[in-house]
């Protein structure tokens, strides 16, 4: 056979792309659930590390026991909840630049109420996000997680070590009816409650936390201040 | 317009394409021996670059992507469709070039092959692929064909700043001393190193 | 069995695990691998996702060798590749979420590894599916040594770590005065170490080295 004429040559490429093409479906099709799967489980394992839970091996079973109720909050401050038909939320930044939506998960925790509000925003690299976990009072700071996309190894990558998450343990969110949790390079006395210790040599990451904290947390200002 | 200079300043040289991700590596050892042919390649992986990349930002987000005119979910195509983009593009870019400029295609036509297997050139892509799902705020966010195409620039701006930096010290190198077994391959990777590490000092560049 | 594991056939395997190596010595495939050295273990995911898909882009080559049309060989092979690359990511996607995040863009930038290509135009156009899948092996392990030894280093003297492991991290050594170099994970450090590879092995191999 001419492997060199017009139409074989044609023919051939069609052929190959339609094979090529049905077994790229069929994997992707076959794939797709455990995939969705993985990228939920992966947000509701950083949901529980903001609670203290780290490390477990079963993260579904013990997210669904943890994670009572996962909300939405309203500009005038209550609750609505979420309609979860819609499907998992992963990606809180986009649902909140397209829907407005503020998510919140109502957790139990040794048998008290804690609030957990997804944060996100800009490192010196890309991205960083994480999770804030509230005591029931909705302003002392249980735990916190914090992540990041890109941050520079052994400095701002250091927001996601235990070290700097658990410096914010049992700080303050709210000063008078404002957010004021943030991190500060040199944290002045007054300001103790409210502010952590940057990690030196990565100011920009740092002063990417701080905005992260003060911006996203700001659409919860109404839900926080109410019945205090 | 400010996030078009943003874009393009941050891919010279905070993202650079050599020193921050290693992209095109094999052609940038191989054809680094002297300045002039290091000219040629540079200037043709920009300009490859600038015309698959937006190309290719279209054809993610109009029809690959969930909300494009399929009206699902193909972005298991992705792979495919950029890489035969791109190798349509290398083969149309040189016909066209010595179809119209055969002085040109004399200078750059040699090289116009080697670059559809340029990890640099597909990098460009798949990162563009990444940086449309961040977040609008992100510094490396890419939203618009004006962004892909300042994307584009700036790194093939980067890659032939690298390549022509690279082309002048090893040229100067041939008078140099270096240990018999470092030799060639071994001390320009020492080399790139340092100039990797002269680069990072822009990694504070907040703009 | 004996000859599937004829002196030849062995050849083309351990070739290019030792003295052949396609890093070191052919200059392949240096791109897309090195930003992935920064810690073991997207490093060993990487070298054996590009063995396998080496190994299996070699042999659907070589079988189909006789029917691919000339003129448009190269899109045949980059096609094989992508169509593999592509199992390959959305598999690790599947089973293995953490390794795939990690790896990001550099498993789709397999496609353009050099080595990939190389080998199927050298090697399993011309030659039979046992061959090929033996060369492809051969070199994918060959890449998939060096990526180990360099993220080896990093993540040694980088982070203190193995495989995320405490190795290093212990009060007494900080009170010695043993730090973890962050230099190490970053970029340029891979490239040190790929030419102290290149400078050892040169050193005891003399015909490797250039003038």
């Amino acid at each position: 056979m001419n492997t060199n004429s017009n139409s074989y040559t044609i023919i051939y490429a069609a052929v190959m792309v339609v094979i090529v093409a049905f077994l790229l479906a069929f994997v992707n099709s076959s794939l797709r659930d455990t995939q969705t799967k993985n990228i939920e489980l992966d947000t509701k394992k950083q949901i529980l590390a903001s609670l203290g839970i780290r490390g477990i091996a079963d993260a579904e079973a013990e997210y669904n026991k943890v994670v009572k109720a996962h909300m939405l909050v309203q500009a005038d401050g209550s609750l609505q909840t979420y309609d979860d038909t819609k499907g998992f939320v992963t990606n809180f930044e986009r649902d909140y630049k397209e829907n407005q939506n503020n998510h919140l998960f109502v957790c139990e925790v040794d048998g008290t109420t804690k609030y957990v509000i997804p944060v996100y925003g800009v490192g010196l690299w890309g991205s960083i996000w994480g999770y804030v976990a509230l005591n029931d009072d909705k302003t002392t700071i249980y735990g916190t997680y914090f992540a990041h996309a890109s941050e520079t190894p052994g400095l701002g990558a250091e927001i996601a070590g235990e070290k700097f998450q658990s410096a914010f343990k049992n700080k303050k969110v709210l000063k008078g009816d404002s957010i004021a949790i943030g991190v500060e390079k040199r944290v002045q006395p007054e300001d103790v409650p409210y502010q952590v210790d940057g990690i030196s040599g990565s100011t920009i990451t740092s002063k990417g936390v701080d905005a992260m904290l003060k911006q996203s947390m700001s659409g919860y200002n109404q839900f926080l201040i109410s019945q205090q | 317009m400010e996030h078009f200079f943003s874009l393009l300043v941050r891919s010279i040289f905070v993202d650079n394409m050599i020193f921050a991700f290693f992209l095109g590596m094999c052609s940038y050892l191989a054809v680094s021996k002297n300045v002039k042919t290091a000219m040629g390649l540079g200037i043709a992986v920009i300009f490859v670059l600038v015309v698959t990349l937006p190309v290719n930002y279209l054809l993610q987000t109009k029809v690959l992507g969930a909300d494009g005119i399929l009206g699902m979910d193909l972005s298991f195509l992705s792979f495919i469709l950029f890489i035969a983009v791109i190798a349509g593009i290398v083969q149309l870019v040189e016909m066209a070039v010595e179809r119209f400029s055969p002085s040109l295609y004399a200078s750059l036509g040699i090289f116009l092959p080697l670059i559809a297997v340029n990890c640099a050139i597909m990098g460009g892509s798949l990162f563009m692929q990444q940086r449309i799902n961040l977040a609008p705020s992100d510094p490396k966010y890419i939203g618009s064909v004006m962004d892909a195409i300042s994307y584009a620039l700036g790194s093939g701006i980067g890659w032939l700043l690298a390549i022509v930096g690279l082309a002048a010290i090893r040229e100067k190198m041939a008078y140099s001393d270096v240990p018999k077994p470092l030799r060639g391959l071994g001390i320009t990777f020492i080399v790139v190193g340092l100039m990797a590490i002269a680069f990072m000092c822009f990694s504070g560049l907040n703009i | 069995m004996g000859q599937l594991f004829s002196a030849k056939n062995k050849d083309v395997l351990a070739s290019p695990i030792g003295i052949n190596n396609p890093v070191t010595v052919q200059v392949l495939g240096i791109c897309s691998a090195l930003a992935v050295t920064a810690k073991l273990e997207p490093a060993v995911v990487m070298g054996l996702s590009v063995t396998i898909i080496t190994a299996f882009s070699n042999v659907v080559i070589s079988l189909i060798r006789k029917t691919i049309p000339n003129r448009i060989r190269i899109i045949v092979q980059l096609v094989v590749v992508a169509a593999l690359v592509t199992i390959v990511s959305e598999l690790l996607k599947a089973f293995a979420y953490d390794v795939s995040v990690q790896l990001s863009v550099y498993i789709g930038l397999i496609i353009t590894n050099c080595i990939l290509m190389g080998r199927l135009e050298a090697f399993a156009m011309s030659n039979g599916p046992w061959e090929s899948c033996l060369d492809g092996i051969g070199n994918g392990l060959g890449y998939a040594k060096i990526l180990v030894l360099v993220a080896f280093f990093r993540e040694l003297l980088g982070s203190g770590s193995l495989f995320g492991f405490n190795i290093l991290n212990y009060d007494a050594l900080k009170e010695m005065g043993y730090m973890n170099n962050g230099l190490m994970l970053m970029p340029p450090m891979a490239l040190i170490i790929v030419a102290c590879l290149i400078w050892y092995q040169r050193a005891k191999h003399k015909e490797l080295q250039e003038d």
